[in-house]
């Protein structure tokens, strides 16, 4: 078993994992923070994405102790996040989301992609998107949204 | 979807690893960025005994070229690399490549020094690396040495690194501005390990890799060859001829998917 200390959220936790347990794993079954989403567990579909030290990851393939001493944030903490406010709304008006599992793993990655890329266009948006993986929507929604938000963020 | 049982021992320094590498009973790994590993271990087709993870070890991030030489530190990661850090033309050449390796997310972990110890035969870094030429540098219980990366991976998953051994960097060439370089791979979605790639520079000499292959890349001398003597396309035709001569086990399509990587490779470098 290893100490642990991490802030999620903007909340202080420590525990004693076991060396195997996935970030995932413990954002989810030890914190009950059960908006990130495991999909694949090997680092193909993106639903389990979270920031770690504000930039985006693999829960699924952070062990827990690895990320001793940093900050996660999952798709609970963005509740005064401005570029994720703007997300949250283009995904609802563009019908960005069908399932909703994809979502908060393709919100994290989006978020990524507004803040990092400014001037990304179309071609970018979905190159960029090619780690998150959705299986309702056929992308269409999700790639507008982004794009109203790059737009929304230029002006 | 769940590793088996390890343990994990936070390295504090380089020294820590080599001595607990070299104290090693059952299977030890090191940890770097875990981007090959910890999926590996999610399948548990790695079940190590003991990781020996690399995140708090200083020394091992640093990028700085001197002369008409690179250092690049073995933890630095494919991110940094795709956002310029790495200057000049090797620093550009490196940005491209890096781009490529699978999705942000990943590339925000996963380490160049883990890329070329995994030696994933599908992987960029081992053919990219090739391609320029250069040094790994690694240290052992017989202190610190360099390998040349000609010849340093020699198989799928195997490399020139001793069980006892830690890779910390490379020693690379710093291209200079005249220096053209391409760059392709072959693969049916972004982000994903490649089908085949084509890697060329033409420098002060020029070096051509097939990559991707079965097991190790390897350089196609007579490439460079036509390269050396100012060549600036060829065509998917000779290039599959020259490849059916290397005993690299393609099949007829794996020769044409891989004689075009090359041949748009050289095709971009003279764009
Ligand atoms: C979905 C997905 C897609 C990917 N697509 C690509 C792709 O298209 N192209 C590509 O090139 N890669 C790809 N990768 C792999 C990725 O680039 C990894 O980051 C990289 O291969 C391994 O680096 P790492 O630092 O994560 O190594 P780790 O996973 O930590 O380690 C890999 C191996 O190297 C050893 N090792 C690590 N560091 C050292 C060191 N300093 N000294 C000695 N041994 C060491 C470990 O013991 C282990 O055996 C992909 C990964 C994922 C999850
Ligand atoms: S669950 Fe992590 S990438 Fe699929
Ligand atoms: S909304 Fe169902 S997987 Fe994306």
């Amino acid at each position: 078993m290893s100490d642990l200390t991490i802030n999620i959220n903007g909340e202080h936790v420590t525990a004693n994992v076991e060396p195997r347990l996935s970030l995932a794993d413990f954002i989810r079954d030890h914190q009950r923070l059960t908006g990130t989403h495991l999909g694949c567990e090997h680092g193909v579909c993106g639903a389990c994405t979270v920031l770690m030290n504000g930039e985006p990851v693999r829960s699924c393939i952070t062990f827990a102790v690895v990320a001793d001493g940093t900050e996660i944030t999952t798709i609970e903490g963005f509740d005064d996040d401005e570029p994720m406010a703007q997300l949250r709304q283009a995904f609802h008006e563009n019908h960005a989301l069908q399932c909703g599992y994809c979502t908060p793993g393709m919100l994290v990655a989006a978020r990524d992609i507004v803040t990092r890329l400014p001037d990304a266009d179309e071609d970018r948006v979905r190159l960029e998107l090619a780690g998150n993986l959705c299986r309702c929507t056929g992308y269409v929604g999700i790639v507008k949204a982004i794009l109203s938000v790059l737009e929304q963020r230029c002006s | 979807m769940k590793p088996a049982i390890f343990e994990h021992e936070r390295m504090s320094s380089i020294d820590d690893v080599v001595q607990a590498l070299a104290n090693a009973d059952g299977e030890v790994r090191v940890l770097g960025g875990g981007q090959s590993i910890g999926p590996m271990m999610n399948l548990r087709l790695a079940q190590p005994d003991k990781v020996l993870d690399l995140s708090r070890v200083e020394g091992l991030d640093g990028i700085s070229e001197a002369g008409d030489r690179l250092s690049i530190g073995a933890r630095v990661t494919h991110a940094r690399i795709e956002d310029g850090e790495v200057p000049g033309t090797t620093g550009a050449y490196m940005q491209f490549v890096a781009s490529g390796i699978s999705y942000r997310s990943v590339r925000n972990r996963g380490t160049i020094g883990g890329s070329v110890a995994h030696a994933d035969p599908a992987a960029d870094w081992p053919t990219a690396l090739l391609a320029l030429g250069g040094e790994v540098k690694v240290v052992g219980s017989g202190g610190e040495k360099s390998i040349p990366l000609d010849g340093f991976q020699v198989g799928p998953f195997t490399t020139g690194l001793g069980w006892d051994e830690v890779l910390i960097g490379f020693d690379l060439p710093a291209l200079g501005p005249n220096t053209k370089w391409g760059y392709y791979k072959v693969n049916r979605k972004p982000g994903e390990f490649a089908d085949a790639i084509g890697a060329v520079i033409i420098g002060n000499e020029a070096r051509a890799v097939c990559g991707a292959t079965e097991s190790a890349p390897f350089r196609v001398f007579d490439i460079e060859e036509k390269l050396s003597g100012g060549a600036t396309e060829l065509s998917v035709a000779d290039a599959r001829e020259i490849l059916s001569g290397h005993d690299a086990g393609f099949d007829d399509y794996e020769l044409q998917i891989h004689a075009v990587a090359l041949s748009r490779a050289i095709g971009r470098a003279f764009a």
